[in-house]
C-alpha cells in the first residue's frame, strides 16, 4: 500500500511537472484538407508496386493533401475491395483478364486508369555466372544439352526448372511438354524461395533454372539474364495446352474503382496520370529492398530527385 | 441348532408401521433390463446369456423408525446400488419403495427432489465435498439449494457442525482437514438439513482404523442424541455387528439374511454367512439365550439369576464364579441353565458341534 | 468394441500377421513395378477438373450476391459490422488514434500499467514483472503499435472465443450426444489449412478486421470447447451424487457444483484459446489483419529476415506473457484454494484498491501527456536486433549449406522419393486397396472403412496424385517428428536441467512465425519438399516433445524406484519402463504431431513441397484456380482424418494385444 501510495505520489508529481501534452502540439495536422478526402491504396505483395504505391502516396498527400490509406492485400483480395469500396486503386496490375472481366465488365465496379510505363517482362532466367559459363544456355534451344546440370532431388532425373510465385498462371509445364524438354517443373511457391534459390546459386554457383519476371528489385541486386525461347507472336499462347513460344510482355496498368474515377478527386488525376520506367522503379524499389529505407523515406527521396516527372502527374490546376 | 425367537435388543419400536419399506426391488444394468425382472438364472448365468449384470434382485426389507438398519456385504454384492435405488440416485428397475407408505418411485423428479431435500440424506465414502467451499458451506450446501435463506442456513449449519465436533474449522476448506475430519463435514451436511432417514455408503472404508473406530462411535453417540433412523451399508461385519440393531446380508445381489446381530452370529442362514461370522469373537456377540440349556434333572436351580439377553461375555464372571449353575430367567419364567462348560465351549470356539 | 473384437478375433485365427503385411507389401511393390505410371491420376499445376470450376463458380456466386442475397443483407453484414467495430474499439483504445486525437486513449505507460496490474492481481509478482518487462520490450524494438494492433485482434477474438466457447463447453460437457456431434466438426475445423478458408472468408466478411476475427476464431474456438467440456466432464462423480442426494436441480448442480470444480481447467482453456488466436492473428495479415504479421510478410518479401524475426521475436514474447500470465493465474485458482483464503476479503480489496490506483494514475499519465503515450523511439533495440539476426541467418546459410546438402539429398532419395515413388508411381486403386487391407491388418475394420472411403474422395476431389505427394512428405515429417518427440522428451521427461534449457526454445519453436524462419531454411535446403519438412518438424516437434516429456514425468516413481532396485539400467528403465508406462503420451504426441505437420503443409506449398500445399497457396492467389485451392483443403482435412484414425486404431490393437484382450471399454 505504501508503494502505492508513493507510485501515486510520484505520479502527480510527473503531472504537475507537465511535459507536453496531447493534442497540444502541431502532431494534429493530419489531412484530409482541399476537397481530397481519403484515398484506399492496395498495396500487393512486392517491392516493386510498393514502390509505386509509395511514390503515388507521397504526392498525394505531400503535394495535394490527401489521407491515404494503404491496405497490404493479395491481388485478387484486392480486386474484391473494388465491389466493397474498400480499395480505391491497384496502381500495378499484371493483366488478369479474368479480373477484369469480372469486375470492370460484369460488376462494373472498376475501371481501367492506364499504364504505369512499366513494361513486364516473365521468363526463364539462369543465375549471371552461369550465363557467363555457358555462354549459349541463354537460347532456349540448348537447354536439354544442360538438363543433366539442373538435376536435383526433386527433379526425377531430369532438369529441374523452378516455378515461381503461386500468384501468377505460368504455362511452364506445357512448354516443357512443347518444346520436349528434358526438364521437370518444380513448385518453388513463393517469390521469396525463388530468390533465395537465386542467391545460393550465384554464391555457391550452383545451376539453377526458374521462372522470373521484371520489374524486380532483386534484379538490382543480381542481375539475372534471361533464356529465350521461340518468340512470342500474338496469339501463339491461345491455346494454353498447346503454347510453345515464350511469354508475351506486359504493359503493366492501373486499375481504379469506379466509385474513385467519378469522384472527381484530384487523387484520380495522379493515378491517371501516374507513369514512370522500369528504371525508375527498380531504384526505389532497390531504396527499399536493399538500402531498408521506409517506403515512405524511399518514395520522398525518388520524389525530391525527379521534381519535373512529379509535376507533369499533377492536375492542371 | 434352531434359533430361539429373540426379544429386541434395543429401542426401536415393533409394533409401529415401519418408515421405509421395499419390496420385490431389482435392478438390472444392461440393454434389456426389464425383461430379465424375476430371471431365476444366477448371475453369472445372466451376464453370460444377455450381458446384463443383476445387482439387486428381489431385495425386500423393512426398516423400523430409529433404527440403525445395516446392509452388509462385499464388494460387488449390490449393497451400494441397493442404497442409491432407495432415493433413486440409480433408477430400480423393478419394486417398489415405500416412504412412509409413500411409493419413492412413483414420485416425479420435483417430487423426489423433495424427498432428498427434507426426508432423506446420505454420506458418502468419498466424502463428494465441494472442494472450493468452507466446512460451512458446504454443510449449509443441502439448505442453500432448498432455498433457504442465508442467516438461516448459517444459523443450522454451525449447530450441526458442533454436532459433529467440527467447532472452529468452519472456515477451514475440505483439502485441509483430515480424511475423518471431512466426513465429518459429510455427516453434518448430511444432518443439516434435518432428514428422517440418514443413509451412509461406506462412509469409513476410507479411514483408518483408529479414525474409524472413532467415528463409529460418533455415529452411535449422534443416534443416541438425535434418533435418526439410519441405513448403513458396510462390508465390514464387525462395523455392522456394532452399529446394527440389524443386519441384511447380502450375496451377488441377493438377500442372503436378515436378523439381529446375535441371529446373524447364532444361526447363520447358510454355509456363507456361516463362514462369514466364523471369525466373530462370539462370546461377545451371543447372549446366554444361545447357549442355556434345560436343566438336568438333579441340577441345583439355586443358583444366581442372570437375563437371557445378557451377552456371554458380560457374565462370564458371574457364572465361572458361581459354584451352581446359573439359571436364566425372563419376568421370573425359568428358561435354562448356564454352567462354566457352555460358556468355556464358547470362549473357546467350538460352540458349534 | 465389436470392431475391435471382431480383428481380434481375425488376429487369433492369423497369427502370421506379420506375414501378411509383408505380403501386401510386395503386392503392392509388384504391381508398382508392373503397372508403374497406369491410372496415376496426374493433375498438372493450372489444371483443373469440373469439380474445381463449379466450386470457383460457387464461390463467385456468393461474391456476387452479397449486397442482394438476404442471409448477408440481414445476417452476415451485421456480424461483420459488430466484429469490425469491436476490434476497431479495442484498438482505438491501444494502437490507433482515435476520438480525435493524434494517440490512441492509452499510451505506453497505461497499456503496461493495466498490463501488469491484471497480471499482479490475477497471476502473481513474477508474472507481474514479466508482464512489465514484456510490454516494453515491445516499445523497445521499435514494435509498439503493431503489437498493440495484434494484441488488440488477439483479445477481440478471444473475447468473442470464450464467449462461444465456454457455454458451448458446458453444452458438450453435460450432454454426450452434442459432445459426439461437436467433436468431428472441431477435428475439422482444426485439421483445415488455415489458408484454404482465408481466402472464402473474405468472401463473406470482406478484407480487414472482421475476417481476420472469424478467422481467428474459427481457429481458437476449438480449445475452448473442448477444454471446458472435458472440465465439466471430470468433475468427479461423488461430489455430483452428493449433490443429487440433497436434492440439487441440474442447474444447481451446474452452478453450484460443476463450474465451480471445472474452474481451473477452464482457464487451462482460456490459456489455449489466447495461444491459438495469437497465433493466427499473425496468419491473418494475409488478409490484411493489422498488427505484426504484417510486418513479418513485408519483410519476407524482401527476404529481410532481420525484420522479420524482430517481429517474430515481439510475437514470441507476446505468446510467452500471456501464456505465463494465464497459467499462474489457473495456478492462482488452485492455490487460493489451498491456501484457504488466509487474507481477509478486505486485505484484498485493499490490494485490488491500491494496484488498480496506481495503474489508473499512469493510464491518465498516458492519456495526457505525450512522452508516456508514445514510447520514446531513442530506445530502440531493435536495429540490434535485426542486424543480429541477420547475421545469425546468414552465417547459417553460408556456413552449413555442405553439410545440409548431404542430409537433404540422402532424406530426399532414400526415404522420401521411394516412398513418393510408391505412393504416386502406382495406379490409385491399386493404393487404395493395399492402404485398406494394411489397415485391417494393423488397425480395425471401421479404420479400414474410413480409409477406403477417404481415399476414394481423394479420387473424386480430383487431386489424388497431388495428395499421395503430401502424403508421402507427411508420413517422413512425422516419423521425424516422432524421432525428435521421443529422444528428446525422454530428455526433458528425465532431466530437470534439460528442461529449463529447453521449455523457452520449445515455446518460441512453437509460437515464432513459421515465416520467420522458412528464409534460413530456404537458404540451406532450396526450395524442396525436405524444406517444407523441416519447416513441420520446427513447428510440430515442440509438441511432441512437450507430451511426451509430461508422459515420461507422469511414469509414477514408485514405479520408477522399483525398477532402479531391481538394478534396472538407465537404458532399461526408459526403454521397459518409462517409454511403454507413458504409451499413451506417445501416441497423443504422435496424433497431435501429425496434426501440427498437416497445418503446415500449406506453409510448405510456399517453398517447395509442391502438391496439395501448393493447390492452396494457388488457389489463395489466382482467381481461376480458387476452386481447386478449396479442393485440396479438403483433401488435406481427408488426409488428417483418414491418418488420424489408422493411427488411433493402431494403436488400440497394440493395446489389446499388449493386455491379452482385456482391454474393454
Amino acid at each position: 500500500m505504501r508503494a502505492a501510495a508513493l507510485v501515486t505520489g510520484a505520479g502527480l508529481l510527473l503531472t504537475a511537472c507537465g511535459g507536453a501534452k496531447v493534442g497540444e502540439t502541431g502532431t494534429a495536422s493530419s489531412g484530409g484538407a482541399k476537397g481530397c478526402g481519403t484515398v484506399n491504396l492496395a498495396v500487393n505483395p512486392w517491392v516493386g508496386y510498393e514502390a509505386n504505391a509509395a511514390v503515388i502516396a507521397q504526392v498525394a498527400e505531400k503535394q495535394l493533401g490527401c489521407k491515404v490509406v494503404k491496405k497490404d492485400l493479395k491481388e485478387e483480395v484486392a480486386w474484391q475491395g473494388f465491389a466493397t469500396g474498400e480499395v480505391d486503386a491497384i496502381v500495378e496490375n499484371w493483366a488478369h483478364d479474368d479480373l477484369k472481366k469480372k469486375y470492370i465488365e460484369d460488376q462494373k465496379v472498376a475501371v481501367s486508369a492506364g499504364p504505369t510505363g512499366n513494361k513486364g517482362v516473365i521468363g526463364w532466367y539462369v543465375a549471371p555466372w552461369m550465363a557467363k559459363k555457358y555462354p549459349d544456355i541463354t537460347d532456349g534451344k540448348n537447354l536439354n544439352k544442360y538438363a543433366s546440370l539442373f538435376k536435383t532431388s526433386e527433379s526425377d532425373g531430369k532438369g529441374q526448372l523452378l516455378d515461381g510465385d503461386p500468384s501468377f498462371v505460368t504455362n511452364d509445364a506445357a512448354l516443357v511438354k512443347n518444346l520436349k524438354l528434358d526438364y521437370k517443373v518444380v513448385y518453388a511457391g513463393s517469390e521469396t524461395a525463388l530468390i533465395t534459390a537465386f542467391r545460393q546459386s550465384e554464391k555457391q554457383q550452383k545451376p539453377v533454372l526458374g521462372y522470373f519476371y521484371e520489374p524486380q528489385w532483386f534484379l538490382s541486386e543480381l542481375r539475372l539474364v534471361k533464356v529465350n525461347l521461340p518468340a512470342y507472336t500474338k496469339g501463339c499462347d491461345a491455346d494454353a495446352a498447346k503454347v510453345a513460344c515464350d511469354y508475351p510482355p506486359y504493359e503493366l496498368d492501373k486499375i481504379v474503382s469506379k466509385k474513385f474515377a467519378d469522384s472527381g478527386s484530384p487523387a484520380y488525376t495522379l493515378v491517371k496520370n501516374f507513369t514512370w520506367t522500369n528504371d525508375d522503379q527498380n531504384l526505389v524499389a532497390k531504396y527499399i529492398a536493399e538500402d531498408k529505407m521506409s517506403a515512405e523515406e524511399a518514395a520522398a527521396k525518388w520524389v525530391a530527385d525527379n521534381p519535373d516527372k512529379v509535376k507533369a502527374w499533377l492536375p492542371a490546376s | 441348532m434352531t434359533a430361539p425367537s429373540v426379544a429386541e435388543r434395543s429401542a426401536p419400536d415393533t409394533d409401529a408401521p415401519p418408515i421405509l419399506s421395499v419390496r420385490e426391488l431389482w435392478k438390472v444394468f444392461g440393454p434389456k433390463a426389464e425383461s430379465l425382472v424375476g430371471s431365476s438364472l444366477s448371475r453369472q448365468e445372466l451376464k453370460e446369456q444377455s450381458g446384463c449384470v443383476a445387482a439387486v434382485r428381489d431385495v425386500s426389507f423393512e426398516v423400523r423408525r430409529g433404527e440403525v438398519f445395516v446392509v452388509m456385504g462385499l464388494s460387488g454384492s449390490g449393497k451400494s446400488t441397493l442404497v442409491r435405488c432407495l432415493t433413486r440416485l440409480i433408477e430400480p428397475t423393478a419394486g417398489e419403495i415405500l416412504l412412509d407408505g409413500e411409493d419413492v418411485r412413483k414420485a416425479d423428479s420435483r417430487r423426489l427432489r423433495e424427498l432428498r431435500r427434507h426426508r432423506m440424506a446420505m454420506v458418502f465414502q468419498h466424502f463428494g465435498l465441494l472442494p472450493h467451499r468452507c466446512v460451512l458451506d458446504n454443510v449449509a450446501f443441502g439448505l442453500e439449494i432448498r432455498g433457504v435463506s442465508k442467516e438461516d442456513r448459517y444459523a443450522r449449519a454451525r449447530e450441526v457442525v458442533g454436532l459433529v465436533g467440527l467447532n472452529g474449522f468452519e472456515n477451514s476448506y475440505p483439502d485441509q482437514l483430515s480424511g475423518g475430519m471431512q466426513q465429518r463435514v459429510g455427516l453434518a451436511r448430511a444432518l443439516a438439513a434435518d432428514p428422517e432417514v440418514l443413509l451412509f455408503d461406506e462412509p469409513f472404508s476410507a479411514l483408518d482404523p483408529l479414525i474409524r473406530r472413532e467415528m463409529q462411535n460418533e455415529v452411535i453417540r449422534l443416534h443416541q442424541e438425535v434418533g435418526k433412523t439410519m441405513i448403513f451399508i458396510t462390508h465390514d461385519l464387525s462395523e455392522a455387528l456394532k452399529l446394527g440393531d440389524r443386519i441384511l446380508i447380502m450375496r451377488d445381489g441377493e438377500v442372503v439374511q436378515v436378523g439381529t446381530p446375535d441371529q446373524v452370529v447364532g444361526a447363520p442362514a447358510d454355509d456363507y454367512v456361516r463362514d462369514f461370522v466364523s471369525d466373530v469373537p462370539r462370546s461377545r456377540v451371543l447372549t446366554l439365550r444361545w447357549v442355556m440349556r434345560p436343566p438336568q434333572p438333579g441340577e441345583p436351580l439355586d443358583g444366581p439369576e442372570l437375563g437371557p439377553d445378557v451377552v456371554i461375555r458380560d457374565a462370564v464372571h458371574a457364572v465361572l464364579s458361581a459354584e451352581r449353575p446359573v439359571r436364566v430367567t425372563e419376568n421370573g419364567t425359568l428358561l435354562g441353565v448356564v454352567t462354566s462348560a457352555e460358556i468355556l465351549e464358547v470362549i473357546a470356539g467350538k460352540a458349534q458341534e | 468394441m465389436t470392431a475391435v473384437s471382431a480383428t481380434a478375433a481375425v488376429a487369433a485365427r492369423l497369427p502370421a500377421r506379420r506375414y501378411l503385411i509383408a505380403l501386401a507389401l510386395a503386392v503392392w511393390a509388384a504391381g508398382w513395378a508392373l503397372l508403374r505410371g497406369h491410372d496415376t491420376l496426374a493433375l498438372g499445376g493450372a489444371e483443373l477438373t469440373p469439380l474445381h470450376s463449379a466450386l470457383s463458380e460457387a464461390m463467385d456466386a456468393i461474391d456476387d450476391s452479397r449486397n442482394t442475397n438476404p442471409l448477408f443483407l440481414y445476417f452476415i453484414n451485421y456480424i461483420r459490422l459488430f466484429l469490425d467495430e469491436a476490434v476497431t474499439f479495442v484498438q482505438h483504445l491501444i494502437s490507433q488514434p482515435s476520438m480525435g486525437r493524434p494517440v490512441p486513449v492509452l499510451g505506453w505507460l497505461g497499456v503496461t500499467g493495466l498490463a501488469t496490474a491484471v497480471a499482479l492481481l490475477y497471476g502473481n509478482r513474477k508474472v507481474a514483472l514479466l508482464t512489465a518487462a514484456g510490454f516494453l520490450s515491445f516499445g523497445a524494438l521499435g514494435l509498439w503499435q503493431e503489437s498493440m494492433d495484434t494484441l488488440a485482434l488477439t483479445l477481440t477474438a478471444v473475447a468473442l472465443s470464450l464467449a462461444v466457447g465456454i457455454p458451448l463447453g458446458v453444452w458438450a460437457g453435460l450432454s454426450d450426444r452434442f459432445h459426439r456431434v461437436v467433436t468431428p466438426v472441431l477435428d475439422f475445423m482444426q485439421t483445415m489449412p488455415t489458408f484454404v478458408y482465408l481466402a472464402p472468408l473474405t468472401l463473406f466478411f470482406l478484407i480487414g478486421p472482421a475476417s481476420a476475427t472469424v478467422a481467428t476464431m474459427i481457429y481458437a474456438v476449438p480449445p475452448a470447447i473442448r477444454i471446458t467440456a472435458h472440465g465439466i466432464r471430470q468433475v468427479s462423480a461423488d461430489t455430483l451424487e452428493a449433490g443429487s442426494s440433497l436434492g440439487a436441480t441440474p442447474a444447481q448442480a451446474l452452478r453450484h457444483v460443476r463450474l465451480p470444480m471445472a474452474k481451473q481447467t477452464i482457464i487451462v482453456g482460456v490459456n489455449q484459446t489466447i495461444m491459438a488466436a495469437l497465433s493466427m492473428a499473425t496468419i491473418a495479415a494475409l488478409i490484411d489483419a493489422p498488427g505484426l504479421g504484417q510486418t513479418v510478410l513485408k519483410a519476407l518479401q524482401t527476404l529481410d529476415v532481420g525484420t522479420a524475426f524482430n517481429a517474430g521475436l515481439a510475437i514470441v514474447i507476446m505468446a510467452v506473457v500471456l501464456d505465463r500470465v494465464t497459467s499462474a493465474a489457473s495456478r492462482r485458482v488452485e492455490a487460493e484454494r489451498r491456501a484457504g483464503r488466509t487474507r481477509t476479503v478486505r486485505g484484498r480489496r485493499l490490494e485490488v484498491a491500491g494496484v488498480l490506483g496506481v495503474a489508473g494514475v499512469l493510464a491518465y499519465l498516458s492519456y495526457t501527456y505525450v512522452w508516456a503515450a508514445e514510447f520514446p523511439i531513442a530506445a530502440n533495440a531493435g536495429s540490434y536486433v535485426r542486424r543480429a539476426a541477420d547475421a545469425a541467418s546468414q552465417w547459417v546459410q553460408d556456413s552449413l549449406v555442405t553439410y545440409t546438402d548431404a542430409l537433404k539429398n540422402l532424406v530426399s532419395n532414400q526415404l522420401l522419393n521411394r516412398l513418393e515413388a510408391l505412393l504416386t508411381g502406382s495406379p490409385w486403386w491399386l493404393v487404395t486397396v493395399v492402404a485398406v487391407v494394411l489397415v485391417l491388418l494393423v488397425g480395425s475394420v471401421r479404420a479400414a472403412l474410413v480409409t477406403a472411403a477417404g481415399l476414394l474422395l481423394l479420387v473424386l476431389l480430383g487431386l489424388w496424385q497431388d495428395s499421395m505427394v503430401t502424403l508421402a512428405s507427411t508420413i517422413v515429417a512425422t516419423v521425424l517428428v516422432m524421432l525428435l518427440g521421443v529422444v528428446a522428451g525422454v530428455w526433458i521427461g528425465r532431466s530437470d536441467r534439460a528442461d529449463t534449457v529447453l521449455r523457452p526454445v520449445l515455446d518460441a519453436g512453437q509460437t515464432m512465425p513459421a515465416f520467420v524462419y522458412l528464409v534460413p531454411i530456404l537458404g540451406l535446403f532450396g526450395a524442396t519438399r525436405f524444406t517444407a519438412i523441416i519447416a513441420a518438424v520446427v513447428f510440430a516437434a515442440p509438441v511432441a516433445i512437450k507430451l511426451v516429456a509430461e508422459g515420461i514425468r507422469g511414469v509414477s516413481s514408485t514405479t520408477v524406484e522399483a525398477a532402479t532396485s531391481a538394478g534396472a539400467s538407465t537404458w532399461q528403465l526408459i526403454s521397459k519402463v518409462q517409454l511403454p508406462m507413458a504409451r499413451s503420451a506417445v501416441t497423443l504426441a504422435a496424433s497431435q504431431g501429425l496434426i501440427y505437420v498437416l497445418s503446415m503443409v500449406v506453409v510448405g506449398g510456399l517453398v517447395g513441397a509442391g502438391a496439395l500445399g501448393y493447390d492452396v497457396v494457388a488457389g489463395f492467389s489466382q482467381h481461376q484456380l480458387r476452386g481447386k485451392g478449396l479442393a485440396a483443403g479438403l483433401a488435406i482435412v481427408v488426409l488428417g482424418i483418414v491418418l488420424d484414425r489408422v493411427m488411433r486404431a493402431a494403436t488400440q490393437r497394440a493395446d489389446v494385444a499388449a493386455h491379452g484382450g482385456q482391454h474393454h471399454k
